[in-house]
């Protein structure tokens, strides 16, 4: 893969994604100064969740940049405790005033409730897997080199008579927590991001990708896949709304998947809201469904650690279709009676906790091998605007969007109006006839996981709509 | 502040900037909610920065920063204007806005009770007898309540001129009981669903909303859906409540006027309009009992689209979306407005914090009052649905087809409410939705809701907004769409 264009020499101030995050002695200096204060202010237990942010993104539309963005800041969220009680303030003032403030103020709001019987005491000093995700091409993307990069893919449009729209961006994230215990962890990344959109009169397509190393996808090819799409995608016909064998491309997949990660946690269970609730180590899902919480895996980003200061543990979610186990904050594991697993979110918190780095295994299918054994279906670029109907069943709606092809006879015949979709993810994902490799996929309605395309049969379309 | 607005400016025209407008915001947030009798977050949070956007070479540039000495902020409008530059270098027409006089204010939401001034121990000791209250009902198997208050400070100044300070006192509560019973999770949630009624006013809101006599109510009606009828599919006629038009509005109504998305400005996210320019004066989008206006202004109620100024230094304005029926206008900023034929903004740029962009959002997207009563409303249905408290919503990037279910539904036969309903859903077409609708309840029923999670824009933010709306009917509606399994 070939890097975006780059830029020898970037004018000053042109790319605040190349601007230096704090150092790692730097966040340490400002966690253990928040530690002394507020051990001086009466804490008996004290947390710091410090986040510094150096983000930029170039925004186009109609063929041309409309908007271009940069932001930098850094939070320090305090948890302190007193007297079995805690609670959180946040600030973006680093001045030692300030930081007397928030935890003042975490002390009095944790002052104003009851006693907590489940509060925990806060881990000690942990051990943590090194993962390196922060990759300097992709911090040194200049505003420059966005520009240029997105004016390539514009004028790839302008001359196919289409309209291009997207965004390029790039940027630099950290964070570190420390406690009163001796814990300190501290993870920084980069990450990068293309996605455009086609318009070839009233036909659109779409294309993206999203990795921590900017040399890992190349804009202009995404810009011609998008481009090829949308010609394809003109002249769609209205079919009737049915049950439909369906080849979903990757970033379908995962909008729709997507909406299962917090049925995982543990916590989700124990209030009865998961639809997991009485079918743990049942066979609900196909055999050839195995789902895993990776934070490892090469294609996954996140740090190596929970918000309660735990390290992520890979948990095996899903075993040939059977829920074999499920994510633990320490507050979950010591109700259910088992060891936390490292998913925990930042205390005090209602949700518990969730698997955020979902894998799902693949196969050795491929998006050209499904449709090529379709006799009569759909291929789906992308869906939109999904939400949950029914919590229990997982039944799901929302819309085809920005591609849909008619699949027969093995061949891709031509493009097709949008539907909506009615359909549970329990049933689909006992419906899955074949699967592509595990990718990193990205779209709009779940955060990036890593998941293969999958061709489904006897997916529910209820209505069409006017494009 | 200012001293900081007007370093930022100076060094965006020295660096060659021909239009700058910066913002320093400093905002305040307050969350607390309660689960099972447990308090669940209990956090409050400040931030503060200041975020420059300016033209330079005929292109736009924004950066933000939360450095804010000096120095820091003069790199952060050296940047904005690098930045710019680069904008241009993929460029194809200049930036041209419209005419905007500079103005010179401070402004205050006005509220009764500061919401921060509220001991903590008397907004917890609501919440935990709320949840109290509904974990009586035998069956219940989750409680949730929850506030949220934030008090944002804004100072705007332009190259303009204009120096605008604002401060906004914003107040959320709400609770919500879910009963899991068999192969079902039932809820229900009052005032409204998704954290409850918002608006623009201080703890005033949440007494006027009487948590511990709705509490039980609601718990019970969660209980009672498991054994409730399930929706019919059918085409029929359709009462929706105040709170799920709301909604109705936002989806249907309200994004498709945003002027970007209309222009294709949002084309790879949040998604384009089937209004196009050519509808404009033209298009029959609803009956003609219909009337929707934007109106940010204090006069039309206190909602989360409510301001003095937005984030152009435009006053607040009302503007006609629709009038008698008839498709009438956009949401607009300086840069789009001449695209449509006016010569000034609507007024609707606001940006979620200092470090995001203004972008066209909407306001207080109203559906007028009509001239209905509630009880006649119903007595006069001789066969209907009444669908109350968004469960679910979804809708095309065009806004043209969607589907929504509710928390409740209730059967009305012969001018009578006889029973429950569940899982209540309805599907449509926006226009052919819309003029369908034959009845709107009056003032009396009419309440200002808040939307305070509307999402748009890239990088994301998240906006409130506001929606008037009161009780109102539709005919020849397909309803059960949700649930059916054909």
């Amino acid at each position: 893969m070939k890097p975006a264009a780059k830029s020898k020499k970037a004018p000053s101030g042109a790319s605040i994604a190349s601007a230096e995050l704090l150092s790692e002695r730097e966040l340490r200096r400002i966690s253990d100064s928040v530690l002394r204060l507020a051990k001086s202010s009466g804490a008996e237990e004290t947390e710091v969740h410090l986040d510094e942010v150096a983000n930029t993104l170039t925004r186009f539309a109609n063929n041309a940049i409309h908007q271009n963005v940069a932001e930098h800041g850094l939070t320090v969220s305090i948890r302190t405790v007193a007297d079995g009680r805690t609670a959180r303030a946040t600030t973006n003032r680093i001045d030692e005033d300030s930081l007397r403030s928030a935890i003042e103020v975490a002390l009095s709001l944790a002052h104003s409730q009851p006693k907590d019987a489940r509060l925990l005491p806060m881990p000690a000093k942990q051990r943590y897997r090194s993962v390196n995700r922060f990759i300097k091409p992709t911090a040194a993307l200049s505003a420059e080199d966005r520009a240029r990069a997105v004016r390539r893919a514009c004028d790839l449009a302008v001359r196919n008579g289409q309209v291009a729209a997207g965004i390029y961006s790039n940027g630099q994230n950290q964070s570190a927590l420390g406690n009163s215990r001796g814990l300190f962890a501290a993870y920084r990344e980069t990450h990068s991001e293309f996605s455009i959109t086609v318009q070839e009169g009233p036909a659109t397509s779409w294309a993206k990708a999203n990795s921590a190393d900017v040399r890992a996808f190349d804009p202009q090819k995404l810009a011609a896949r998008a481009r090829e799409k949308a010609h394809l995608a003109v002249n769609a016909r209205e079919l009737p709304p049915g049950r439909y064998t369906v080849i979903l491309e990757p970033a379908a997949v995962l909008d729709l998947v997507g909406f299962l990660f917090y049925d995982f946690a543990a916590t989700a269970l124990e209030d009865k809201r998961s639809c997991l609730n009485d079918r743990m180590g049942k066979q609900l899902f196909g055999q050839n469904i195995t789902i895993t919480d990776d934070a490892y895996h090469p294609l996954q980003q996140g740090a190596p650690f929970d918000g309660e200061g735990l390290p992520r543990q890979k948990v095996l979610l899903v075993d040939r279709g059977i829920p074999r186990n499920l994510v633990y904050s320490c507050a979950a594991a010591k109700a259910a009676g088992k060891q936390p697993t490292g998913h925990g979110f930042a205390l005090p918190n209602e949700y518990g906790e969730a698997p955020m780095n979902l894998v799902f295994g693949g196969g050795d299918s491929s998006i050209e091998k499904m449709v090529a054994s379709t006799d009569r279906g759909l291929l789906v670029t992308r869906l939109w605007y999904i939400r949950e109907v029914d919590p229990y069943e997982k039944a799901m709606t929302g819309m085809t969007r920005d591609g849909l092809f008619l699949v027969e006879n093995g061949q891709v015949t031509g493009a097709v109006r949008n539907f909506r979709f009615n359909q549970s993810l329990i049933e689909m994902l006992n419906n899955v006839e074949l699967l592509g490799p595990a990718v990193r996929a990205t779209g709009e309605e779940a955060f990036e996981m890593v998941v293969p395309a999958m061709k489904v049969h006897n997916f529910h379309f209820s209505e069409v709509t006017k494009f | 502040m200012w001293d900081l607005c007007t370093n930022a400016l100076d060094t965006a025209k020295l660096r060659g900037a021909s239009y700058g407008d910066v913002r320093v915001m400093h905002l305040r947030q307050r969350d607390l909610t309660t689960k099972n009798g447990q308090v669940g977050t209990l956090s409050q949070s400040e931030s503060i920065g200041l975020g420059i956007r300016v033209l330079a070479n005929g292109a736009w540039g924004f950066a933000s920063t939360d450095r804010l000495t000096r120095d820091g902020v003069a790199a952060c409008a050296a940047q904005a204007v690098s930045i710019a530059k680069a904008s241009a270098l993929a460029k194809r027409s200049e930036v041209l806005m419209a005419a905007e006089k500079a103005c010179v204010d401070s402004w205050q939401s006005p509220f009764r009770k500061d919401p921060f001034e509220i001991p903590l121990e008397t907004q917890l000791a609501l919440l935990l007898a709320a949840d109290a209250e509904m974990r009586r009902v035998k069956g219940i198997t989750l409680t949730e309540t929850d506030m949220q208050f934030r008090k944002i400070d804004s100072w705007f100044a332009s190259s303009i001129g204009s120096r605008i300070h604002q401060r906004k006192v914003i107040s959320g509560c709400g609770i919500a009981a879910t009963s899991f019973q068999g192969e079902e999770i039932q809820k229900r949630s009052y005032p409204n669903s998704f954290g409850g009624q918002h608006a623009l006013q201080g703890y005033e809101l949440v007494e006027s909303l009487d948590l511990l006599k709705n509490a039980p109510l609601i718990a019970e009606e969660a209980v009672a859906l498991h054994t409730a009828a399930q929706c019919p599919e059918k085409i029929g006629t359709l009462i929706l409540g105040g709170a799920q038009l709301g909604l109705q509005i936002h989806e249907s109504i309200g994004h498709p006027i945003e002027l970007d998305r209309v222009l294709g400005q949002e084309a790879n996210f949040a998604g384009t309009s089937f209004l196009t320019i050519d509808q404009l004066d033209q298009l029959k989008y609803a009956s003609s009992i219909v009337n929707v206006v934007a109106d940010a202004r204090l006069d039309h109620g206190q909602g989360l689209g409510t301001f003095a100024y937005d984030d152009e230094g435009v006053p607040a304005q009302c503007t006609d979306i629709i009038k008698d029926g008839k498709f009438r206008g956009y949401l607009s900023n300086r840069e789009t407005a001449h695209l449509v034929g006016l010569d000034r903004s609507s007024g609707t740029m606001r940006a979620e914090s200092w470090n995001r962009l203004p972008i066209i959002r909407m306001t207080n997207v109203s559906l007028l009052p009509g001239a209905w009563d509630y009880d006649g409303l119903i007595a006069d249905t001789h066969d209907g649905i009444l669908m109350e408290t968004n469960r679910s919503w979804s809708i095309d990037d065009r806004r043209y087809q969607f589907q929504f279910s509710t928390e409740i539904g209730w059967e009305i036969k012969g001018g009578k409410k006889v029973r429950m309903l569940k899982n209540p859903s309805y599907s449509g077409i926006t226009t052919e939705f819309w003029n369908s609708c034959d009845a709107i309840c009056k003032f009396d029923h009419w309440t200002l809701w808040g939307t305070p999670n509307c999402g748009k824009g890239q990088p994301m933010q998240t906006m409130g907004t506001g929606h008037g709306a009161s009780p109102s009917r539709f005919r020849n509606v397909r309803i059960g769409t949700a649930f059916s399994n054909q």
